[in-house]
C-alpha cells in the first residue's frame, strides 16, 4: 500500500501572534501545537473528544483539539492554556483553581480552566447546576469535581 | 507552622498554566515511536509470526519480536511476584491484547499502520476466564510452571509447581471456625462477586528509553515505582543497577496502574536494539489490555449469636489475576488476611487464591483488593443485622475490633479508632432522624459500611534533604506525585522541622540517579513511610545547623531552635541559614546533606496459619454512608448523599485529605454504578471512554462530604497515616445496603446498573425479565 503524505502550510494567530506551520493533512491541532510550537497544555487522552484534556479555543469557541484537524485552523485565531496568563500573573480562573485546589494530577486541568473561562464569559454568575452542566463535557479521573465547583464560584466572585 | 495547615499545592501554578512536566510530553532528538501488535486470541501457541509486510511499510525502521528481545534479555520474563510475563509473547499468548511485536518508526502514524501488517498464526488452546473455574482441577493450564520472583520468601515454596492456575494460596486460621459454626445461633452464607474495572489514567502509560554513556540506559517513564523499574530492568539485562537510570515527572494519574514493569522493559530493549531513543505511548484503549483491577468471587459464611455477636467467619476468595501475576499474589495475601473485616471475631478461617485466567493481567487498583472484600462482608453485615432485628450501626458497634484485642492475624490492634469513626458516620448521616423511604415508583434507602485495610509491609523509604550555599533547601525523595499532593505534604514536613516556608522547599522529580531508594508510591504508604524518612532527613540537617550555629554563637545546641529560616538562641542571638553555610564552608558555597530512612517493624506471618504479632505498620479505616433514590420502573439508582469518614491519624494537609477521600469515593461510585469491563471470549468489547463510562460532573451526588477522626498514630510522622485509598473501601456496599434498605434486594453483583437492579426488582416480584 502506498503511503502518501499530503502536506500544506497553514497560517494562524496563536495566542495573539501570527504563525505558520507546515502540516500533514491528517495532523490534529494537538499534534501541531505539540510538535511545531512545543505547547503541551492541550493533550490527547481519550482520543475521542470525550474527556476534554485537549481543549483548545478556535475563533472563540472551545474545540476538542485531538479531533480537530489542524488544516481547519488555517486563518483562525487559536488560543491555548499557555496564552491565558497575562504579564501581570495568572488569569482569575487560574488563580481560583490554585486557591481552591481544583485539580489533582493536573492532566485535565487546562481544559477545565479554558471551559470555565468560556462559561463565565457567557454566564458571569453561574449556579452550581449551570456549572455542572457546562463542564460536563470535561472529565477528571481524580474526581476533583467538588473543588472545581468551588474554584469556578470563586472565579465568578460569588 | 506548616503541618496541619491546608497549604496550597507547590505545583499548582504549573498545572493551571499547562506547563507541568509529564513524561507524555517528552520528545528526544532522533526518537522512534513504537506501536504494539497485539494478540487476537485469548490462549494459543504462536505457529507463525511474519513481520515482512510491516518491515516493508514506508517509514518503518524495525520490527521487534521476542527473537530480537532474546539477544539483549536472554531470560525475558519479569514481574514483582512471579517472573512470568515475557517482554513480548514468547511462543504462546495468554490473553487478547497481549503484546506480540513492536513496530518502530519516526512517524507514529506509520508505526501504527505497520503494526496492523504483522501477520500471526495461532494454534488455539482452550481458554478459561472465570476465576473459580480456572482454579478447578482439569482447567486449561495457562502457565506450565510457576516461577516465583524470589524477592518474597513466602512464595518460595511455589517454585516449580505445575499443573495449576493457582499462583498462590494464602490462609489465616484463628480459633476453631468449624466448631464455632456448630455452636452459633445463626449461620449466614453468601457469595458476592465483583467484575473487572480499570484505572483509566488520563495520561496513558508512556515510557521513553535512550542509551546513556555507551553502556547505560535512561528510562523516562510515567511510573509509580522508579526504584523497582531500575532493579527489574537491570536484572533482565544482567547489568548492575547503576547502569540503569529511571526518572519520572508529574504523573497524569496512577491509581496503581503505573506500578512495576509496564512498558519500561520493552522500550529499554528496543532502544538497545536500534541504538536510538524509543518512545511507546499507549492510547486510552490499549490501557484496557494492560492492567486491570481484580475481579473476585467471595464466598463468606458467618456464625452469629442471637445477641448480634459474630463468633465465626469463613471466607474463601478467588482473585481473577488474569494472564500474568503482576502484584496479584500480594493483593491476595496482604488484603486477603483482612477478610474478616474490622470486627472482633474469635474463630476465623480465610482462604485466598490468586488465580491465572486468560483475561488481561490484574494488579493494584486503589485499595489493593480491599474494596472487593468490603463489598462482601459489609453487605452480609446488613443482612445479618436485619435478620436479627438490630440497627445496622448498632450491629457493627457490637462487633468492632477494639484496641488491645487481637486481629484475625493475631496482631494486637493499636492506633485504630473504629468506634470514633462509626460515631462520626452516625452523626454525619443523621442516622437517628426519621428517614423518608418514599412511595410509588421512587423508593429511598440508606446504608452504611466500614472497611479495614492493613498497610502493606515491610517496605523502605529513604530521603535526603539538602541545604545549598545560599541557604535554599531541596528535598530528594522518590515518592511520585501523581496528583495526591505528596510533594506538598513532604515539603510541609521539611518546613516544620527546619522552620522554613513550605513553598521554599524544592523537590527533585523522582530519578534513580538523584533520589534515594523508595519501594514505590502505592498502598497509601508514602505519607507514613516517606514522611518518616523525610522527617528524619530534615532532622539530620537541623542537627548539623544547630551544631554549626552553637559553635559560631558560642551557645548550647539545646538552647537553639530553627524558626523563620533562622537559627535562634534562647538569649536572642540568631543566624540566617545563609550565614550558617558561610560559617561552615568559609564561603557562600557548599552543601549540607541530611539523610533519613524508614523501615517499620514487621513480623512475617506463619505460612500455615497467617498469624503474626506485627502484621502491619498501620491500619486504615474508611466508612461510608449513602442515601439513594431508586426508580422501580427503570432500576436507576440516584445517590443523593454520600458521606465518607476515615481514621487518618493526623492530617498533614487537611485540604488534600478531603480531596483524597472525596476523589476516591467518586472513583468508587463509578465502579459501583456503571464502570465494568465487558468481555466476549476474552476480548474487551468496551475499551474506550465512549463505551466505558467514568464519573463526570453529573454523576457526583449533590450532597457529598468527607470527615475524619484525628488521633495521632504513635509511629506516624506528626501522627499521620496514609489516606489515598481509604475513600474507596466502603461506598459500594453502603450504596448496595441503601438499595437493600429501600427494596430488600441482596444478591446483585457490581456494578449496580439499571438493568441489574431492574432484573433484581422483577425477580423479587416474581416476574423476571427475559434474558436479552
Amino acid at each position: 500500500m502506498a503511503y502518501h503524505h499530503s502536506r500544506r502550510t497553514i497560517g494562524l494567530t496563536l495566542n495573539g501572534r501570527p504563525v505558520t506551520a507546515t502540516i500533514d493533512v491528517h495532523d490534529t491541532l494537538v499534534d501541531v501545537l505539540q510538535r511545531d510550537f512545543a505547547l503541551f497544555g492541550a493533550r490527547e487522552s481519550c482520543g475521542q473528544g470525550l474527556c476534554g484534556c485537549c481543549t483548545v479555543i478556535v475563533n472563540g469557541t472551545a474545540v476538542s483539539g485531538c479531533l480537530y484537524l489542524a488544516a481547519f485552523a488555517d486563518g483562525a485565531e487559536v488560543d491555548t492554556i499557555e496564552g491565558l496568563a497575562g504579564k501581570d500573573g495568572l488569569h482569575p480562573v487560574q488563580e481560583a483553581f490554585v486557591a481552591h485546589g481544583g485539580f489533582q494530577c493536573g492532566f485535565c486541568t487546562p481544559g477545565f480552566v479554558l471551559m470555565t473561562k468560556e462559561l463565565l464569559e457567557q454566564t458571569p454568575k453561574p449556579t452550581d447546576d449551570q456549572i455542572r452542566h457546562y463542564l460536563s463535557g470535561n472529565l477528571c479521573r481524580c474526581a476533583s469535581y467538588p473543588e472545581i465547583i468551588k474554584a469556578v464560584k470563586a472565579a465568578a466572585g460569588s | 507552622m506548616s503541618v496541619g495547615q491546608s497549604v496550597r499545592r507547590l505545583e499548582g501554578r504549573s498545572k493551571v498554566t499547562g506547563t507541568a512536566e509529564y513524561i507524555h510530553h517528552l520528545r528526544l532528538p532522533g526518537m522512534l515511536h513504537g506501536k504494539i501488535h497485539r494478540s487476537t486470541v485469548a490462549h494459543g501457541r504462536i505457529v507463525r509470526l511474519d513481520t515482512s509486510a510491516a518491515l516493508a511499510h514506508p517509514g518503518v525502521q524495525a520490527v521487534v519480536t521476542i527473537d530480537e528481545v532474546l539477544a539483549v534479555a536472554p531470560n525475558p520474563y519479569y514481574g514483582p511476584a512471579f517472573h512470568d510475563q515475557p517482554i513480548l509473547a514468547h511462543g504462546k499468548v495468554r490473553y487478547v491484547g497481549e503484546p506480540v511485536a513492536v513496530v518502530l518508526a519516526s512517524d507514529p502514524h506509520a508505526a501504527e499502520e505497520a503494526a496492523d501488517l504483522v501477520q500471526v498464526e495461532y494454534d488455539p488452546i482452550d481458554p478459561v476466564f472465570d476465576e473459580v473455574a480456572a482454579a478447578r482441577p482439569g482447567a486449561p493450564i495457562i502457565h506450565d510452571v510457576l516461577k516465583p520472583a524470589g524477592m518474597f520468601t513466602d512464595l518460595k515454596h511455589l517454585g516449580g509447581r505445575s499443573g495449576t492456575n493457582v499462583a498462590l494460596d494464602a490462609r489465616v486460621r484463628r480459633g476453631d471456625a468449624a466448631k464455632a459454626f456448630a455452636d452459633a445461633d445463626h449461620v449466614f452464607e453468601h457469595t458476592f462477586r465483583t467484575g473487572k474495572v480499570i484505572h483509566a489514567t488520563f495520561e496513558p502509560m508512556v515510557s521513553v528509553a535512550e542509551l546513556q554513556g555507551g553502556d547505560g540506559v535512561t528510562i523516562h517513564t510515567a511510573s509509580q515505582s522508579p526504584s523497582f523499574v531500575r532493579a527489574e530492568v537491570s536484572r533482565l539485562l544482567g547489568w548492575a543497577e547503576n547502569r540503569v537510570r529511571v526518572r519520572t515527572a508529574h504523573l497524569g494519574g496512577g491509581f496503581g496502574a503505573k506500578l512495576y514493569i509496564k512498558l519500561e522493559a520493552l522500550v529499554a530493549v528496543c532502544a538497545l536494539l536500534v541504538r536510538r531513543p524509543v518512545r511507546i505511548a499507549l492510547s486510552m484503549d490499549e490501557q484496557f489490555y494492560t492492567i486491570t483491577k481484580h475481579g473476585a468471587t467471595v464466598r463468606i459464611k458467618t456464625g452469629v449469636q442471637s445477641d448480634g455477636r459474630m463468633i465465626a467467619r469463613e471466607v474463601e476468595t478467588y482473585w481473577n489475576g488474569g494472564a500474568y501475576a503482576d502484584i496479584g499474589p500480594r493483593v491476595t495475601q496482604k488484603s486477603g488476611f483482612t477478610a474478616a473485616g474490622p470486627y472482633d471475631i474469635e474463630h476465623v478461617s480465610l482462604d485466598n487464591y490468586a488465580v491465572y485466567t486468560n483475561e488481561p493481567p490484574a494488579g493494584a487498583l486503589r485499595g489493593f483488593g480491599i474494596s472487593q472484600l468490603v463489598w462482601a462482608y459489609e453487605r452480609q453485615a446488613d443482612v445479618i443485622a436485619r435478620t436479627l432485628g438490630i440497627d445496622p450501626i448498632e450491629f457493627r458497634r457490637r462487633n468492632v475490633l477494639r484496641k488491645g484485642r487481637p486481629h484475625a492475624t493475631g496482631t494486637i490492634v493499636s492506633n485504630l479508632e473504629i468506634d470514633a469513626v462509626l460515631d462520626l458516620l452516625e452523626q454525619r448521616m443523621e442516622w437517628r432522624r426519621p428517614f423518608d423511604r418514599g412511595t410509588g415508583t421512587i423508593r429511598r434507602g440508606r446504608g452504611v459500611a466500614l472497611g479495614l485495610k492493613a498497610c502493606i509491609s515491610p517496605t523502605t523509604s529513604v530521603a535526603m534533604v539538602l541545604l545549598y550555599g545560599d541557604g535554599s533547601c531541596a528535598l530528594q525523595c522518590g515518592t511520585v506525585d501523581m496528583g495526591q499532593a505528596s510533594d506538598t505534604a513532604m515539603a510541609q514536613i521539611v518546613s516544620e522541622v527546619l522552620g522554613i516556608p513550605t513553598a521554599s522547599v524544592r523537590l527533585a522529580a523522582p530519578d534513580t540517579n538523584v533520589t534515594p531508594y523508595d519501594m514505590a508510591t502505592l498502598g497509601s504508604r508514602s505519607t507514613f513511610h516517606m514522611g518518616n524518612a523525610v522527617k528524619a532527613a530534615a532532622e539530620d540537617v537541623r542537627a548539623q545547623l544547630l551544631r554549626i550555629a552553637a559553635e559560631s554563637l558560642d551557645a548550647n545546641v539545646s538552647d537553639l531552635e530553627c524558626v523563620d529560616a533562622e537559627v535562634v538562641s534562647t538569649r536572642g542571638a540568631r543566624m540566617t541559614l545563609r550565614e550558617i553555610m558561610l560559617a561552615r564552608f568559609a564561603m557562600q558555597a557548599g552543601t549540607i546533606v541530611g539523610v533519613g530512612s524508614y523501615t517499620p517493624a514487621y513480623k512475617k506471618p506463619d505460612l500455615s496459619t497467617g498469624q503474626s504479632p506485627e502484621i502491619t505498620p498501620f491500619w486504615m479505616l474508611g466508612g461510608a454512608g449513602a442515601e439513594i433514590a431508586v426508580d422501580t420502573e427503570t432500576g436507576r439508582i440516584e445517590v443523593t448523599r454520600l458521606v465518607n469518614v476515615a481514621d487518618v491519624g493526623r492530617a498533614i494537609n487537611p485540604a488534600s485529605v478531603d480531596l483524597q477521600l472525596t476523589g476516591a469515593a467518586i472513583m468508587q461510585l463509578g465502579f459501583t454504578l456503571f464502570e465494568e469491563m465487558v468481555f466476549s471470549d476474552g476480548q474487551v468489547v468496551n475499551a474506550s471512554l465512549a463505551d466505558y463510562k467514568i464519573p463526570g460532573f453529573l454523576d457526583v451526588p449533590a450532597d457529598i462530604s468527607a470527615a475524619y477522626v484525628e488521633v495521632p498514630h504513635e509511629h506516624g510522622p506528626y501522627g499521620a497515616k496514609g489516606v489515598g485509598e481509604t475513600g474507596v473501601f466502603s461506598p459500594s456496599p453502603a450504596i448496595a445496603n441503601a438499595l437493600y434498605d429501600a427494596l430488600g434486594i441482596v444478591p446483585i453483583d457490581l456494578p449496580l446498573t439499571p438493568e441489574r437492579v431492574l432484573r433484581a426488582i422483577r425477580e423479587q416480584g416474581g416476574s423476571p425479565l427475559e434474558e436479552a
